[in-house]
């Protein structure tokens, strides 16, 4: 135990000292916050750009008071000119594009309205440009079939549907979208994590052997001992992440309304002054403390530790069959992300549908479950299907880790061609050719 | 007393017997001589003393009793033919991690690396990175590694390949050092004149068996072939004489195969009766080279993949 706690905090140490583990830690999130508030920020604003349009209304459409809600766009309503006279002068007149609005609108000539510019237009403009044109039409023909245009508004309301859910307790509010995120977020992290975690793992297990020091190791400690200290020592490295993100962030909700404390009262005040934007806020908070807490959080660990550990002696297994090619590894790594990306696939499928028998299967399979049983761990799901997903991903955990301890220590010390697949399940299930 | 004994042991792989029935003993305190050529079994018997692999059969005693690897892993330094150490370690940390791994406690450890990188003049390199080191001077980190928890028995493989003259000496001193000191150590090599020059006793061994065992001097006296050398003036014509042949002739030096009944007085008589000046006369024994290439020779160089159920 001592010894293995040595390896244990050699991995750990190597690899929290590094440079390289600060700046990802930290940088990772800043750049998918970043990244997420910029296209938040861009998604808001729309196009800063003004679009200065010169409008030739010959169908007297607008009758010079243009519809304003769109602010980015400005309307020029221009006169005694042709369409062909003005489009050579709009540009020289600085504006970007020009409309034109042909006078027969009956329908029968089929005058199409025309937006000249200089270079393509983006779509939004576009589809700016007709909405402002179909509101003004429909307005138009409303109000000359006797309807006025607010009571039309009035009984045109959207719909917006609440799911309540009856349980034992009584009424509870569902939140489908904030339950969605956070399943999704959680697969998708533990997915991560696996990959990720697995790879350093093996990386780990592949430059022991080729820098010869596994020799030197095996010497001093049982090769079991040298494989679960590496992956209990990366998955700490794991888990530490994990921990500084969560300090990250909570540190964040409290840091920034003191930096910025501007913000907060703009985003109250100004900017949001359309109900929508406030009231998706109110939604997220409400959904996320509809939503079990603790038991996501519990369960989070238990999978990203049972999934971890599952595929982390796998891929040391690989990495010490694998000699410097690094296509020899490409080839034996495959099989083994194979289940994790069909896993992924079944998250994104139990998200959607937590309750079908695919997602039921892929909770209760051991190689899959990490990944989907956190998409469904949202919802309510019977006990006995949690129970059993964790005692088979215990019991394959173990398998796993009995079969691949075999495989490791022959293979870390074999050196030259790589084992076939037969070669290695034999060494799998073969006597003990060395130490324990 | 021995402090390890090996008692027919086997180690078949899927192609090949390694190792087949090999027994010696090793005496404590001696430096003792593994020699063979590549693929004899070496490393995999060198496995087998070190805990690394389970013999499929026969005994190991190591200090007495039978050999434990958890227990007596800590009395054993092993230096591997393929080096290994950590590139992105610094060496420091890195001789410290080893030397806690054998069993000793952060002091200990501590004290005895600084002895030894004192001793090696090694001080300097504490907080560089193997990466940074010559191949020499990682090898130099190596031999440290292996000795520092001062182990019963070090079992050293090639551990000259790649070290100046100056620093392989350096080494050899070491090694005497720890011999004196009543360390045993395992030589594993098949650089000759490092063996007939360190070694006290050696075992020979090839495709998986022993061919020899034996102190350096007896082993020497069984191979040798009656051959003196002269130094003398000799002519041509002095030489015709029944009592021995004619190895190789230089006008100032002589190589003479005795007969097997004569002895070196006849011949020493034969020269004075023939007023021949002997500067100097004495025996040439073998080079343990010569009857290593002598043994080997005709078994094919490398081995053959056989198949063994």
């Amino acid at each position: 135990m001592k010894k293995i706690k040595l390896i244990i905090s050699r991995e750990y140490f190597t690899r929290v000292k590094k440079k390289s583990f600060l700046i990802t830690t930290i940088l990772v999130p800043l750049v998918i916050i970043s990244f997420y508030a910029a296209i938040i920020a861009i998604t808001i604003d729309g196009d800063n750009e003004k679009q200065n349009v010169a409008v030739l209304d010959d169908a007297h459409l607008f009758n010079g008071k243009p519809d304003t809600s769109n602010k980015s766009m400005v309307f020029t309503f221009i006169s005694n000119e042709t369409e062909k006279s003005f489009v050579n002068k709009y540009k020289d007149l600085g504006y970007q594009s020009f409309l034109y609005l042909p006078g027969d609108t009956s329908g029968k000539s089929k005058n199409k309205f025309v937006l000249h510019s200089q270079s393509s237009v983006s779509l939004s403009t576009m589809s700016a440009i007709e909405d402002i044109i179909n509101n003004t039409i429909r307005t138009k023909q409303l109000i000359s079939n006797g309807i006025d245009p607010k009571e039309f508004d009035k009984l045109t309301n959207n719909v917006s549907l609440d799911n309540t859910i009856d349980t034992k307790e009584g009424e509870k509010k569902s939140f489908a979208g904030v339950a969605y995120a956070v399943s999704y977020g959680c697969g998708l992290l533990i997915y991560m994590m696996m990959m990720i975690y697995g790879t350093q793992v093996m990386r780990g297990v592949t430059e022991e052997k080729t820098n010869r020091i596994a020799e030197v190791m095996v010497s001093s400690v049982k090769p079991f001992q040298l494989m679960m200290g590496k992956i209990l020592g990366i998955g700490a490295v794991g888990l530490t992440q994990f921990a500084i993100w969560i300090i990250l962030i909570v540190g964040m909700q409290f840091a920034i309304p003191l930096i910025f404390p501007d913000m907060t009262n703009h985003i109250n005040s100004s900017n949001l002054n359309n109900t929508e934007g406030v009231s998706m806020v109110t939604t997220a908070l409400q959904g996320l403390s509809s939503l079990p807490i603790t038991k996501i959080i519990l369960s989070f660990l238990f999978y990203f530790l049972g999934g971890y550990l599952t595929y982390a002696s796998i891929f040391a297994a690989v990495g010490s069959v694998v000699s410097e090619d690094q296509q020899e590894a490409q080839q034996l790594v495959f099989p083994v992300i194979m289940p994790i990306i069909l896993g992924f696939v079944i998250l994104t499928k139990a998200v959607n549908d937590p309750n079908s028998s695919l997602a039921v299967f892929g909770s209760l399979f051991p190689l899959t479950s990490p990944i989907v049983m956190m998409g469904r761990i949202t919802y309510d799901i019977p006990v006995w299907q949690i129970g059993l997903s964790m005692i088979l991903l215990i019991g394959s955990f173990l398998f796993f880790t009995w079969i691949t301890g075999k495989i490791y220590r022959t293979g870390i010390l074999m050196y030259g061609k790589k084992p076939s697949w037969k070669e290695m399940i034999k060494w799998a299930f073969a006597k003990s050719n060395t130490k324990k | 007393m021995d402090i390890l004994e090996l008692q027919s042991l086997k180690k078949y792989f899927a192609t090949q017997k390694a190792v087949d029935d090999i027994s010696f003993n090793i005496k404590e305190g001696s430096i003792f001589g593994l020699l063979g050529p590549n693929g004899a079994g070496k490393t995999t018997l060198l496995r087998m003393i070190t805990g690394i692999f389970y013999p499929d059969s026969g005994n190991i005693i190591f200090n007495g009793k039978p050999f434990n690897p958890m227990d007596d892993i800590i009395n054993i330094g092993y230096m591997p033919e393929e080096r290994g150490l950590y590139k992105k370690m610094k060496i420091g940390e890195q001789a410290l991690y080893l030397a806690r791994l054998k069993g000793m406690s952060k002091n200990d450890a501590m004290v005895s690396v600084k002895k030894w990188f004192v001793k090696l003049e090694m001080e300097s390199w504490w907080n560089k990175k193997v990466e940074d080191l010559s191949k020499g001077m990682s090898q130099k980190l190596q031999f440290v590694t292996t000795v520092v928890h001062e182990p019963k028995l070090i079992i050293l493989d090639e551990p000259f390949s790649g070290l100046d003259p100056v620093n392989a000496n350096l080494i050899k001193e070491e090694i005497f050092n720890l011999s004196k000191n009543g360390s045993t150590i395992i030589f594993s090599t098949h650089r000759m004149e490092q063996v007939e020059e360190i070694c006290d006793h050696i075992v020979l061994i090839n495709k998986g068996q022993k061919l020899l065992d034996g102190t350096v001097q007896k082993i020497k006296q069984d191979f040798k072939e009656n051959i003196y050398k002269l130094d003398a003036k000799v002519m041509a014509e002095q030489l015709m004489t029944y009592i021995f042949d004619v190895v190789k002739f230089e006008p100032n030096q002589l190589l003479l195969k005795l007969q097997k009944e004569t002895t070196t007085n006849e011949l020493l008589k034969y020269f004075i009766n023939q007023n021949v000046a002997i500067h100097s006369f004495n025996e040439v024994l073998p080079s343990l080279n010569d009857i290593f290439i002598k043994l080997v020779e005709g078994t094919t160089a490398t081995r053959q993949f056989q198949n063994i159920n």
